[in-house]
């Protein structure tokens, strides 16, 4: 392996935290659901899985309790925006502040733990045979982590999930147009809320690897704004999956740039600014996208505005 | 059998009601949270009090930390008005105190009241500016504004972070990575044992209050709020009216920047807004983005803040405890805006009936 697959294989790992949040937010505001709290379930996630991962050493165990938590933010979301139509973006933001505050206050006792070897262990590379070994190709995307197998997994169920399977499609439909579903007689709400609590979970999943398996540690604030860049990224891939895909290891890459572009002999530039990077492109890569405006590429159309069946 | 129905409109009491109602059961739940975590709620919350208003020195605290939560939630609250989510307050004070940190430290000893006119210029030019980078992109290609903002309060924490490992590090701190501090003149004096940033915030508030209720660009805020259509039709110039409205937004949030610079803190560093630009979002919504009550809200908010601090010492509860105070209220008050919009009738399934038979 050369320095530049070396590079590459990093940046599917850092990519992978984003991948999953993307996925998440991606499906949340399928269903016509702007959730700003990406940040706040990714953290209440990871402090949870962490915390799962170090009482009983089991992986599984650990990745459950994260999904389980991210679906929990999710739920106070839902239950105010669904059930009681707030406003979606104050929702959300109060979610990422609850999410920050959680973390923090559940994880002090965690400070400085590291995980476990047990769960080390399970997450350690695997080379998958066959396609693992087709030249730079398997070394970068099939030499990795159970984790991030995982993330090409869910990327194609979700692939499926929406656009081949009846129930996805009515998912499209309740946030294209909530009225046509409920008058195709589509439980709008059910729809809202089942998939607002998955996309969650799938951020919760995102938060999880980042202290179970990247880090691999707590350590206060384990986000640093990855859920604002997944929020993002959604806009990046245009809603849709693979896209997600292809932006999330795209942002890992410039993620670990600046650490990696220091080690390099005869590299001026200092790291700090190198690590505002991601950020700057997040927005001109927005700005790409909203100048170009076709239609296909627009956000599901009933995106942030409640649904209220008595004001048909 | 339950009926949601909008109410036509609510009364002012009622609503207050409402919401005070909402606050109660939201103490409830944290006493509950609290409970489980195994501490005494109502230690807790008698803490958070002795911590906030419990002696003269701790009042003082409070205002010292409401002044720029008021002056930031009145920027947002402009914002917000229009329906333009900048929730890149942060940022926008951080840009404002780094403006203001360029002359402070280009011209240590300047006389103090030129100086400080010229700093107070400065931040409000460098929290307007960054706040209308978002503005800029929203009016020509339509932008998502909340997440430009939120990228750029990354971008000015990891620039001031910058400077301070590179251009403008203390040569004079031992090594230790610090910007230099104020000189004297370049401080905000105290008026009664308080910084006078709280005399700009009361004229702030007036000023603002009376901009956004009885002038013509105020009306026109709000108006474009409510519907850009209704806006265009009553021939409001759209892109004009939000570049000047989010100008005043982040120049608010640069104000409370050169503020917090040039009296608390005294140095530049990444940490100098604390939050405050997060935290101003929350006031802003609670206050239902009235001047007046954001005064009240931020002194409620900072005491919170405060009393978080203490009970951390008193308690050994970390102050992220505050966040999550502030949140579940917040999720709360949220929840009972359902509420205040629409009444619930529940009906008995037999009355239905009978009903039905009627028709």
């Amino acid at each position: 392996m050369n320095s530049i697959t070396t590079f590459l294989a990093a940046a599917v790992v850092a990519g992978t935290p984003l991948l999953f949040a993307t996925l998440g937010e991606l499906l949340t505001e399928k269903v016509g659901n702007l959730n700003l709290g990406v940040e706040g379930m990714m953290l209440m996630g990871s402090v949870i899985g962490f915390m799962a991962g170090l009482s009983t050493g089991n992986p599984i165990l650990a990745m459950i309790a994260a999904a389980i938590a991210g679906a929990f933010g999710a739920l106070i979301y839902a239950f105010l925006t669904i059930t009681l139509r707030a406003n979606q973006v104050v929702c959300g933001l109060t979610l990422t502040i609850f999410g920050t505050g959680f973390s923090s206050m559940v994880g002090k006792k965690l400070i400085g733990q590291v995980t476990p070897d047990k769960i080390k262990a399970f997450f350690v590379p695997v080379r998958i045979p066959v396609i693992g070994h087709i030249p730079f190709i398997g070394d970068i995307f099939f030499n990795q982590d159970v984790f991030v197998y995982l993330g090409y997994v869910i990327t194609i169920l979700l692939y499926i999930y929406l656009y081949k399977t009846a129930k996805g499609l009515n998912t499209m439909a309740v946030g294209e147009n909530p009225a046509a579903a409920d008058a195709a007689s589509i439980n709008v709400n059910a729809y809202k809320y089942v998939n607002t609590l998955i996309g969650g979970a799938l951020c919760g999943l995102g938060g999880a690897y980042l202290s179970l398996v990247y880090v691999p540690a707590w350590q206060e604030n384990v986000t640093a704004g990855r859920g604002w860049i997944a929020v993002a990224l959604v806009i990046f891939a245009t809603w849709r999956p693979h896209r997600a895909l292809i932006g999330a290891y795209l942002f890992g890459g410039l993620d670990i740039l600046g650490f990696r572009l220091q080690g390099l002999p005869g590299f001026e530039i200092s790291q700090y600014l190198i690590d505002l990077l991601p950020y700057v492109v997040t927005i001109v890569i927005l700005v790409i996208v909203s100048m170009k405006k076709a239609t296909k590429n627009s956000p599901p159309a009933g995106l942030s505005i409640p649904y209220f069946r008595e004001e048909r | 059998m339950i009926q949601i129905v909008k109410r036509s409109n609510i009364s002012k009491t009622d609503n207050f009601k409402i919401k005070c109602f909402a606050i109660l059961l939201s103490l409830l739940v944290l006493g509950m949270f609290l409970l489980v975590i195994s501490l005494n709620p109502i230690d807790v919350y008698v803490g958070l009090i002795k911590g906030s208003f419990g002696s003269s020195y701790s009042i003082q605290q409070t205002l010292i930390k409401a002044i720029p939560l008021i002056i930031t939630s009145l920027g947002i609250s402009i914002a917000f008005k229009m329906q333009f989510w900048n929730i890149g307050g942060e940022g926008q004070i951080v840009m404002g105190a780094f403006a203001a940190t360029f002359f402070a430290l280009k011209f240590p000893n300047m006389n103090t009241v030129p100086l400080l006119l010229i700093m107070f210029c400065a931040g409000i030019l460098g929290g307007g500016l960054w706040a209308l980078i978002a503005a800029v992109l929203k009016g020509r290609w339509n932008t998502n504004e909340t997440i430009v903002t939120l990228m750029l309060n990354y971008i000015a924490l990891k620039f001031v972070t910058y400077l301070q490992y590179g251009p403008w590090r203390d040569k004079n701190a031992m090594g230790f990575p610090k910007i230099p501090d104020f000189s004297a003149n370049a401080t905000l004096p105290d008026v009664f044992g308080i910084n006078m940033g709280w005399i700009i915030a009361i004229i702030l508030v007036i000023i603002v209050h009376i901009f956004m209720k009885y002038t013509k660009k105020g009306y026109e805020i709000s108006v474009l709020g409510e519907s850009e259509k209704t806006a265009m039709y009553a021939g409001i110039k759209i892109r004009k009216t939000m570049y000047t409205a989010i100008f005043l937004s982040g120049a608010l949030c640069g104000i409370a920047g050169v503020i917090q610079v040039s009296a608390v803190t005294r140095a530049l560093s990444a940490d100098v807004a604390g939050g405050a630009g997060f935290t101003a979002i929350i006031i802003a919504w609670l206050s239902a983005l009235s001047a007046p009550v954001i005064v009240i809200a931020s002194i409620l908010f900072a005491a919170l803040l405060e009393g978080a601090s203490f009970i951390q010492t008193a308690f050994g509860i970390p102050e992220a405890a505050a966040q999550l105070i502030q949140a579940i209220i917040l999720f709360f008050v949220l929840g009972s805006e359902f509420f205040t919009k629409y009444k619930i009738n529940f009906k008995f399934q037999g009355k239905l009936k009978e009903e039905n038979k009627n028709e």
